[in-house]
This record gives C-alpha cells, sequence and structure tokens, in this order.
C-alpha cells in the first residue's frame, strides 16, 4: 500500500510541473495581452510594469521566478484589480466555491447511490426504469440548461427560491447545488447500479444469504462495498468536473466564487489571474485524483497490485 | 498506417458478417436505440438539408418582426432580432453536430493509432507510451481549453482540434486493452509466420477485431464532445456570433427567458433529444457488440 501511494505521488509531480511550464508558456505567448498592451502609458508606468512583472529578465528567468514564486505561494498581482494578489482572489473565492462544491457533491452521493441501487435490487422493472430513465435526464441535461430552466420554473413562475446570490437570502443556496449535483448524481447512479449488479450475483452474495442473513444486512454489508468501488474512482474525475461546472452555475446564478472569477479573468484578459487560478485549480484537481486514487485502493486491493506489476514491467 | 485493406474487405469474410449481422439484429430488438437512430437519422438530414427546408436566412434581422411565439409562418417562433427560431436551431445543429463528429473523428485516429501501436509492440513502448497517456490524463482539459480559447482567440478549428485532443486518451486505453488480448490468439501467430508486417497485421488483423469497444465508445464521445461545444459556447469561449450552435442559442435564450421562455426552451430541447438519442445508441450498441459487458 505504501509502495502504490509513493509510485502515485511521484506520478503527480511531473504533471503538476507540466501543467505551471505549459500554462505558463501559453498566457506569454496570448496575443495582446496586458505586456503589449495598446493604451499608452507613460514610461514610467510601463517601466514600474515591467519591473514588477520581471520583464525585463529572459523568459526563461520569468519563469524560474515565477516557480520559485509559487511554491512560497506568491502568485503575484492581478492584473485588473491593481493593489490585490492573485492568491487574495483565490482565497476570497475559494471558501464559496468549496461550500457550493460539497453541496453538490452530497447531493450527487446521496441521491445517486440510492436510485442506483434501488433500480438495482429488482432490474428490468419497473423500480429499475424509472429512476434510471431520471439519471438518463440527468446525463443528458447540461447544467447550463437544467440552472436556468430551475430558475424560470422555482424561480421566476413559482416564485418559491431566490433566483440568484449566495447566502444573502434564505434558501438562494438550494437552486445552485441541486444544478451543480444534478449531472453527477446521474453518473453516480448509473454507476453504482452497474456495479451492484456485478456484486449481487457474486458467490460471496448467495453465501451470505444462505447464511441466513436478513436482506438488508447482506446487502448493506457485503453488496455496498463492493458495488461501490467505481463510485469512489469515479470521485476524482467528478471533483475535477465540479470544478468546471462551477465556471457554469457561478455565473447563471451570480455567485462571487472562484468560478466566476476564472471566467471573468478569461473575459478580461487578465492574465496574471488566469495564469494563477489555472496553476491553483490544476493542482487541486491533480491532488483529488490522488487522493481518489489512494481510497479506491485502499478498497481494492486487486487495484493496487494492478499497479505494482504495471510499473515493474516497465522497469 | 499502412492503407492495405479497408474495414469492407474484411466484412467479406464470412464469419465477420455472421457476427455483425447478429449484432445488427440484437441492435434492431432493442427500441430505444432504434428511436436513437431514427432520431439522430431525421435530426441529421433535417440540418443538412436546412437551406433547402427553411425559407429564412439565420442572420438577417427583421427588428420590426420583434420576439414571436410559434405560429404557422414560424412554427417555433422568431428571437428577439425578429430571426426564425427553427432555422437558427437547424443551423446551430449543424455546428454542433459538426463539432461532436469532427473531434469525435480527430479523438478516434489518434486513440486507435495509438492505443494499437502501444498494446502490439507491447514491452518499453507500451510502458513509455501509456504513461505518456496517464499523465495526460492528469491535466485538468477542461481549463487548459478555456485558456486555449482565450489565448488563440475563438478559433473553430482550434476547438475542433483541442475537444479532440482531449478526448483520445479514453480510446488509446480501451484499444490497447483490446489489442493487448487479440495478439496472442493463432490467427494473429499465423499472420506473422506467413510474412505478413507489423503495420498490416494491426491494420488488417487487430483493428477490425477491436472495433466493437471502438464503435461503442466513439458512440458515447459524440455527446460529450457536443457538451463540451455547448459548455464552451455557453460561456461566450466556443462559437461566436451570428453564428449559432445549440450552446450559444441556449446562452443567449437564458438572458431572455423571463419574457421569452421559447427562446430557451426550443434550442435546449434539440439538444437534450439529440444527447438521448445519442447515448440510447451507445447504450444499444453496447448490449449489441458487446454481450459480455452489457448492463445485465
Amino acid at each position: 500500500m505504501w509502495r502504490f501511494i509513493a509510485l502515485r505521488t511521484l506520478q503527480a509531480i511531473p504533471v503538476i510541473l507540466a501543467v505551471i511550464t505549459i500554462t505558463f508558456f501559453l498566457v506569454r505567448m496570448a496575443p495582446g495581452g496586458p505586456f503589449s498592451s495598446e493604451k499608452a502609458v507613460s514610461e514610467q508606468v510601463q517601466a514600474a510594469l515591467e519591473a514588477r512583472y520581471r520583464l525585463d529578465q529572459p523568459l526563461l528567468q520569468q519563469y524560474l521566478s515565477y516557480l520559485g514564486d509559487i511554491a512560497q505561494g506568491d502568485f503575484g498581482p492581478t492584473f485588473r484589480y491593481p493593489g490585490r494578489n492573485v492568491e487574495e482572489m483565490i482565497f476570497q473565492g475559494l471558501p464559496i466555491t468549496a461550500e457550493l462544491g460539497l453541496y453538490a457533491l452530497l447531493i450527487a452521493t446521496v441521491f445517486g447511490v440510492l436510485t442506483g441501487v434501488i433500480a438495482s435490487l429488482r432490474p428490468n422493472t419497473v423500480q429499475d426504469y424509472v429512476p434510471m430513465s431520471f439519471a438518463m435526464i440527468g446525463i443528458c441535461m447540461p447544467s447550463f440548461l437544467l440552472g436556468p430552466l430551475l430558475v424560470l420554473v422555482f424561480g421566476i413562475w413559482l416564485q418559491w427560491l431566490p433566483v440568484s446570490g449566495w447566502g444573502s437570502l434564505p434558501g438562494d443556496k438550494i437552486l445552485p447545488s441541486i444544478t451543480l449535483g444534478a449531472m453527477y448524481a446521474a453518473y453516480i447512479a448509473r454507476l453504482s447500479r452497474s456495479g451492484m449488479l456485478e456484486v449481487l450475483s457474486q458467490d460471496y452474495m448467495r453465501t451470505a444469504r444462505a447464511k441466513g442473513l436478513p436482506a438488508h444486512i447482506v446487502i448493506l454489508k457485503h453488496g455496498l462495498r463492493g458495488g461501490l468501488l467505481p463510485v469512489v474512482s469515479f470521485l476524482g474525475p467528478a471533483f475535477a468536473g465540479l470544478l468546471s461546472g462551477s465556471f457554469v452555475v457561478e455565473t447563471i446564478f451570480q455567485i462571487p466564487g472562484l468560478g466566476r472569477f476564472y471566467v471573468q479573468a478569461a473575459f478580461n484578459r487578465d492574465y496574471t489571474m488566469i495564469l494563477g487560478t489555472t496553476v491553483f485549480l490544476s493542482v487541486l484537481i491533480v491532488l483529488f485524483n490522488l487522493l481518489s486514487d489512494i481510497v479506491a485502493a485502499w478498497l481494492n486491493p486487486r487495484l493496487r497490485h494492478q499497479y505494482n506489476a504495471n510499473g515493474n514491467n516497465s522497469k | 498506417m499502412q492503407q492495405s485493406a479497408t474495414p469492407d474487405s474484411v466484412n467479406a469474410v464470412p464469419r465477420g458478417v455472421s457476427l455483425w449481422q447478429d449484432a445488427w439484429s440484437r441492435l434492431c430488438k432493442n427500441r430505444l436505440a432504434m428511436f436513437g437512430l431514427l432520431f439522430l437519422a431525421l435530426i441529421m438530414l433535417l440540418c443538412l438539408l436546412a437551406p433547402w427546408l427553411t425559407p429564412y436566412s439565420y442572420e438577417e434581422q427583421n427588428l420590426r418582426l420583434g420576439a414571436q411565439t410559434p405560429s404557422f409562418s414560424h412554427l417555433l417562433g422568431t428571437d428577439t432580432f425578429g430571426r426564425d427560431m427553427l432555422t437558427r436551431i437547424l443551423y446551430g445543429g449543424r455546428l454542433s453536430l459538426a463539432v461532436g463528429f469532427i473531434a469525435t473523428a480527430v479523438a478516434l485516429v489518434i486513440g486507435v493509432a495509438w492505443g494499437a501501436v502501444a498494446g502490439y509492440l507491447g514491452g518499453r513502448v507500451d510502458a513509455l507510451m501509456m504513461r505518456l497517456v496517464d499523465i495526460l490524463y492528469a491535466l485538468p482539459f477542461m481549463i487548459f481549453i478555456v485558456l486555449l480559447m482565450v489565448v488563440f482567440g475563438r478559433n473553430l478549428l482550434l476547438l475542433f482540434l483541442a475537444i479532440g485532443a482531449v478526448e483520445w486518451l479514453t480510446m488509446a486505453r480501451i484499444v490497447r486493452g483490446q489489442i493487448q488480448s487479440l495478439r496472442q490468439q493463432e490467427y494473429v501467430e499465423a499472420a506473422h509466420s506467413l510474412g505478413l508486417g507489423t503495420a498490416a497485421i494491426i491494420w488488417r488483423h487487430l483493428i477490425p477485431n477491436a472495433l466493437g469497444p471502438v464503435i461503442v465508445y466513439t458512440t458515447l464521445t459524440i455527446p460529450n464532445v457536443m457538451l463540451l461545444e455547448a459548455f464552451l459556447s455557453f460561456l461566450g469561449l466556443g462559437v461566436q456570433p451570428p453564428a449559432s450552435s445549440w450552446g450559444l442559442l441556449i446562452s443567449s435564450g437564458v438572458e431572455t427567458m423571463e419574457e421569452y421562455p421559447w427562446l430557451l426552451i426550443f434550442p435546449g430541447m434539440a439538444l437534450t433529444l439529440t444527447l438521448f438519442a445519442l447515448n440510447f445508441l451507445g447504450d444499444g450498441l453496447r448490449d449489441a457488440l458487446d454481450p459480455r459487458t452489457s448492463k445485465d
């Protein structure tokens, strides 16, 4: 197990480095960037700008010093909000996005697993078809369509819930969380249904039942552990999806989170902000993937051995 | 890759024919999948023939008309600029479907070639190639595509390539797994001892036999790609007006949904139903082509 964790962690390092490198040089290649501003600025201001972003040094030098800066948690000043640092903006938006993501993940896991397990207990009956049809709708209805439709129905027509904001009106967190979580609930429902179906037909399940255990214990204790493995492996990629989903949801509901900052930075061509947020989000995603892989391997020893075997092959 | 044979000549082998016919008959029995296939054929035909089907232009504005509710002259109403909504949806569909199919084709070509070579050669080459796939897998591509669109401007060709470049990874893994298990079969050994080269063996014997899962995954990739395009267009980072795509139509529908909800609902239905059809077809194909991994 430790060998697995060590190998997997080592593999995450080049990925993080690659992310930073690609992002840095891509942003520098951008035409019409702040570093070649069309606006006429006085020579003094220009010089100050260049000194601040170390533009007088060669590109490689800039890159290396940027690496050093972010290792110390310094993402540099933003371009559009003078006097504010990128990491300030990130940590201002992060708690909101994290809360939104957490609610969405909770909704997704609870509803997804419940639906999937219920459907798997009586496959190919109404109890299977009805929940799985809803799951299919969830997969085919993107958040940028579901969100506005929910707003239209519950916010504008029925006037039950606020249409935008975060934490300022009672109930304004409900619609964004559902919007963000719905698609993942659908995926998790499908994954846990097929996972459960596979486990339920295994011999050890028959043994458990033959021992005279009551049905709910068999399903909860023996079935779920194996049946939900695919769900655990899915949580890593789902986290990345939730982050990019938050771009859309925060834009729709005007939530001042990280996702909205990112989209705004993309529109404003605030390059230092884009650079900083991309690096930050990417590292977060890589780390979360690592975590979900480790949990999956902990639950399923076969994965570990497979990985070790692959590692040996590569010499 | 050597162009020595097309998949058609493979189908001519007697056993191959029976396999595909078998799969086809199984697919025909799946009502949802057949519905998906028919719906897709219909919507593709409508979108392709759009210039001949509709008397309206998709970009010409008629401000005096304004937003109209659906009527006989405008079946799905008009948008706030007085443009016929059905026409906009059909033209938007051309773009959305084109992105879906072209980007998937890019992913298909790269993924199959990469996976086949890695799976057949095995050993150190395989380990190196697949480790690269692992690393790319871990990159947060969604964010990179947004970044690419920001840095290089909103270029359609770039959009195709970027999305295609993301989606090939899973394809490569699937193909590699298939090829690895096929490589040890006797007929490959036979072909080898008959003096057939590596490229010819991969192209003529291995890829056709790995085709089932590839077709299934391709069908399931198209809706993903279309979602990605719609996502980017919704954020204003994909297709730019006056061109239209379903994501863009939904995005502008959202702005006016309070007064004119049909401007959101119709393009939304077009996208959702098409994705439905593709997913049903993909599930049906999986059951038909790959009975072992079928759902039940």
